[in-house]
């Protein structure tokens, strides 16, 4: 038989292409259920600049808004947060942010301190799954990766997912190559009430000091803003639980005066903040619904420019039409999710994402 | 680093890249490295013991080249000068001083085997409370001692000379694609292609990939699958009894079948990119008729070892004919003829089961297997009368009845590889006839082994392909017929092939939704 | 030779040993078989077939195993 080199080589092109596009189509979607998993990918679709960054586990994505953050003060912003972002996904997730822009400031929400290692398979996906390949990317699954895993089922996919064939819906048809936007410069909206409920108590822990894992991350964290330049900002998001002990509070604050960084524990500043656990969450005490976060965001952005000179883009022309559209898709979702409340009696499109607390 | 790795599939890969880019004069010796880096990376102990094997074995095989050597010079030379009776009595010296290396390196290398591989079986049988000594079995060392042990046999007999490099008997040892799960190769066969000097060659490649991803097919598509309700089976005999051992036994034929045969695949089409022509193991072994039959179609390479190493070597041996000629004499003709054989048939196959596994499941299995070969070559002249009588013998529907019933025999014995211990396996047996739960099966009883519909679905489908692709070997190798196809089909059909193991085989963390449920930290 | 047919034949009456040269490669002789031969030949000529004479090339066909047995008695 004959062999034509052009034929194989056209072949091999034409087999990549399949591949990847069943690679595409075996990838969890993340849009009806567990919207989380879209985040970090959505960072890339983000054209302008911002002033501040917001890295962090859920505590900095349930609980800030850009968009009141805009509104208000006229602030640009983006939240780099995932589910259970560990603090080496945070320093990864940063580099990575530094290479597309570079902010004023940035923020970190300093509860997932208290993790010196890995957790979980499925939450190194849930962050690391959305990020663009690079040698930032490489670095943080070799940080991240527990010891069951593959790089290579990171780099390829479809290694990971092909077991999904049995569970394929529409879905994963419909958002093959485009998926819609879930979030708000990084924000996930939940206009529904849930107010605190059972508390567990608060429980005693054998050791209160912080890993040694931990803080290596955080020293990079603060190295890396200061050689770019960037102000670091630490804070506790407020919540009713997970618990934030004293003891972690006190090391987060020597650490802060030690490095000369600015920490704000805002669980100090609840009832300033006019936030009532009856009313502002929409899981008990763990995240902030809406009108929960905007009172944080509201009372944060005040600092924020009070205390870091932040400019007000309010008046900048081609600022402008960009974030009125996002203004209007945050209306938009908001008045879709009010409406389903009102229908259903709670909220049918973020799905059946548990509400367990997982400690 | 088993096939089923991405490690080995790397490791082929750059391998093969670099045996066609280096001096054709230096292939063999990358596959020797190759081999070793393969093996070190299963254990490094593990590289003591193959290099013990080899390195007796290489000593001992060239002190008997060299006996023989002296004594056919020794011959030609005094050729005249020699009576017969002279001849005779230097023949005899040297053999005996051969066979006093032979059994020494024969001693010293299934020593080493018996030590790691039996010596907690032996002992925990005298003492019950025994621990184990806790050693560490070397991968494939099972399939390397009677490889190695072959040659020196073989050397033995003078079928032909000792190989005078020793690092080309430790390629021959710990080739890498055969180390593990055989095929058991004979030196004289596979020297030819092993050492021999390389071009890359576009069909062997193309043959050697096909071969690879059918047996990737086998292996991570169907039998890895299927374990997962063969082991749902066999590990709770408590529950799972009556009809629920007659399915384990069917769906550990076909696992047994996909996961062996997939990975002598991997091994021979590995073998074949490399240029290297590796014998095959399987003959369609479940098309067999017989139990003979079967087992000369299954794992080929072993029965043949056993057959001419073992069997042969008793069967023959003096103690052997002189018993066979003392029952001639004094009891009948027909015993004569049969004592030795049947004596050698069920050490060998007492063997064979200890072979598998230091267990006394295996004991009873290989003794299983023997007694039924034996049973069935007794009443081979009442079927031959019972053909005649009937005209069956060439009729399709009696050799289907001959082919199940040959498969089912099978499945009975293979069984007791399968639970813990023997008592466990005959109570199994008994629950057969006992427990009747047939509805229950089928009745939502399948979807409690662990596999789903879709799972279900997935396996006949590939069966049936198993199947097709069988009796398509029949009438000629399948992939010669696609070969001549346009080369688009061909190569949409493997792409097909590639992509259906990506997706339906089992490997990685599986996709378990609730794990990734979002539990807010 | 003749005697060697004969043996042949007893194993197995349905083949022509006269002609066949493929004994061992047809499989027609199975190593049931071989075993039962040589323990006749060595009854029958008193010689001792040794382990390594049992190859394809001297069991194939009825001449080749009267060969081996020339050579065995001499």
């Amino acid at each position: 038989m004959k062999r034509n080199k052009i034929t194989y080589i056209i072949l091999l092109f034409f087999s990549i292409g399949v591949l990847y596009v069943i690679q595409q189509l075996f990838m969890p979607k993340y849009i009806s259920t567990i919207q989380e998993g879209s985040l970090v990918e959505e960072y890339y679709l983000e054209k302008a600049n911002h002033d501040v960054l917001f890295i962090g586990d859920c505590e900095v994505f349930s609980n800030i808004s850009p968009i009141k953050l805009w509104e208000e003060y006229g602030i640009t912003s983006y939240i780099r947060g995932s589910a259970q972002q560990l603090i080496w996904h945070s320093y990864y997730l940063l580099e990575d942010a530094l290479r597309y822009e570079k902010p004023k400031a940035v923020v970190y929400n300093v509860l997932a301190m208290k993790y010196n290692e890995p957790q979980k398979e499925a939450y190194n996906r849930l962050t690391l799954d959305g990020m663009k390949l690079s040698t930032t990317k490489i670095k943080a699954l070799k940080a991240s990766m527990m010891e069951d895993e593959s790089l290579l089922s990171y780099i390829v996919p479809i290694l990971r997912y092909h077991s999904r064939w049995k569970e394929l819906t529409l879905e994963d048809f419909k958002y093959m190559f485009k998926k819609d936007k879930v979030s708000h410069n990084g924000y996930l909206m939940r206009v529904d009430t849930k107010p605190v409920g059972y508390l567990p108590r608060e429980r005693r822990l054998p050791d209160y000091q912080f890993g040694d894992n931990s803080y290596e991350y955080l020293e990079r964290i603060t190295k890396l803003c200061k050689d770019n330049d960037v102000e670091l900002i630490l804070i506790k998001s407020p919540s009713v639980y997970p618990y934030w002990h004293e003891q972690w509070d006190e090391q987060i604050r020597e650490y802060a005066e030690k490095n000369d960084i600015q920490y704000i524990n805002f669980l100090d500043y609840v009832e300033e903040m006019n936030i009532d656990y009856e009313r502002d969450t929409y899981d008990g005490g763990l995240h902030l619904n809406l009108i929960g976060a905007e009172k944080f965001t509201d009372y944060f952005g005040q600092i924020l420019k009070e205390n870091y000179n932040l400019p007000d883009h309010r008046n900048d022309e081609s600022l402008k039409k960009v974030w009125e559209d996002k203004i209007a898709f945050y209306n938009q979702m908001k008045k879709e999710q009010e409406e389903e409340l009102r229908l259903y009696g709670y909220l049918k499109s973020v799905g059946e994402a548990a509400q367990k607390i997982d400690e | 680093m088993l096939f089923t790795t991405s490690n080995f599939i790397f490791f082929i890969i750059i391998l093969t890249v670099l045996y066609y880019l280096i001096p054709k004069k230096l292939q063999w010796v990358l596959l020797l490295i190759g081999s070793l880096i393969f093996y070190g990376i299963a254990g490094t102990s593990y590289l003591i013991y193959i290099s013990l094997t080899v390195v007796s074995t290489y000593l001992v095989t060239i002190k008997i080249d060299k006996i023989q050597e002296i004594y056919d010079a020794n011959i030609k030379e005094n050729k005249e000068k020699l009576s017969r009776e002279e001849r005779k009595a230097i023949k005899a010296e040297a053999n005996g001083k051969k066979r006093f290396w032979l059994v020494l390196a024969l001693l010293f290398n299934f020593g080493i085997l018996a030590v790691l591989k039996y010596s907690d079986f032996v002992v925990s049988n005298i003492y019950k409370d025994f621990g184990g000594f806790g050693f560490v079995l070397p991968l494939g060392i099972s399939f390397y001692t009677f490889q190695t042990m072959g040659y020196l046999i073989d050397v033995y007999w003078g079928k032909y000379r000792a190989e005078k490099n020793v690092f080309k008997l430790g390629l021959f040892t710990s080739f890498f694609p055969q180390l593990i799960q055989g095929p058991i190769s004979r030196f004289d066969d596979l020297k030819s292609t092993l050492f021999a000097e390389k071009d890359f060659n576009w069909d062997n490649f193309e043959f050697g990939v096909q071969r690879i991803l059918w047996g990737y097919f086998k292996k991570l598509v169907i039998a890895d699958r299927l374990l997962i309700a063969v082991n749902t089976i066999i590990r709770d005999p408590g529950t799972y009894q009556g009809a629920y051992v007659l399915l384990g036994m069917f769906f550990y034929a076909i696992q047994l079948y996909a996961d062996f045969t997939g990975g002598i695949d991997i091994a021979i089409g590995v073998g074949q990119v490399l240029g290297i022509k590796l014998k095959e193991n399987f003959n369609r072994p479940y098309f067999s008729k017989s139990i003979v039959e079967y087992w000369r179609r299954w794992h080929i390479t072993l029965g043949t070892w056993f057959r001419d190493y073992m069997f042969f070597p008793i069967s023959v041996s003096k103690p052997m004919i002189n018993l066979s000629k003392y029952l001639r004499k004094n009891v009948n003709n027909e015993l004569g003829k049969r004592v030795p054989i049947y004596i050698a048939t069920l050490l060998v196959w007492l063997t064979t089961g200890i072979w598998h596994g230091a267990a006394w499941n295996f004991v009873v299995w290989g003794l299983g297997n023997g007694i039924v070969i034996l049973i069935s070559q007794e009443l081979s002249p009442l079927y031959d009368k019972f053909h005649n009588k009937f005209d069956v013998k060439d009729k399709f529907y009696f050799k289907v009845f001959q082919i199940v019933r040959t498969f089912w025999l099978m499945s009975f014995l293979r069984t007791f590889d399968c639970y813990r211990d023997v008592g466990t396996t005959f109570k199994m047996y008994y629950s057969i006839f006992t427990v009747r739960n047939l509805n229950e099966i089928f009745s939502g009883g399948l979807m409690k082994l662990g596999l789903a519909i879709e799972d279900y679905i997935l396996l006949t489908a590939g069966v049936v392909l198993l199947l097709l692709v069988s009796l398509y070997q029949r009438s000629g190798g399948i992939r010669i017929r696609l070969s001549k196809k346009p080369i688009f089909l061909n190569y949409i059909l493997f792409f097909v092939l590639f992509l259906s193991i990506i997706i339906f085989g089992t490997y990685g963390i599986g996709f378990d939704q609730s794990q990734f449920i979002y539990s807010q930290f | 030779m003749d005697i060697i047919v004969e043996m042949l034949e007893d194993l197995h009456p349905e083949v022509d040993f006269e002609q066949c040269s493929s004994l061992i490669d047809d499989k027609i002789l199975d190593s049931f078989d071989i075993v039962s031969l040589v323990t006749d030949l060595s009854e029958e000529f008193d010689i001792t077939i040794s382990v390594e004479e049992l190859t394809p090339e001297n069991f194939n066909s009825a001449k080749s195993i009267y060969e081996m047995v020339q050579r065995l008695i001499d």
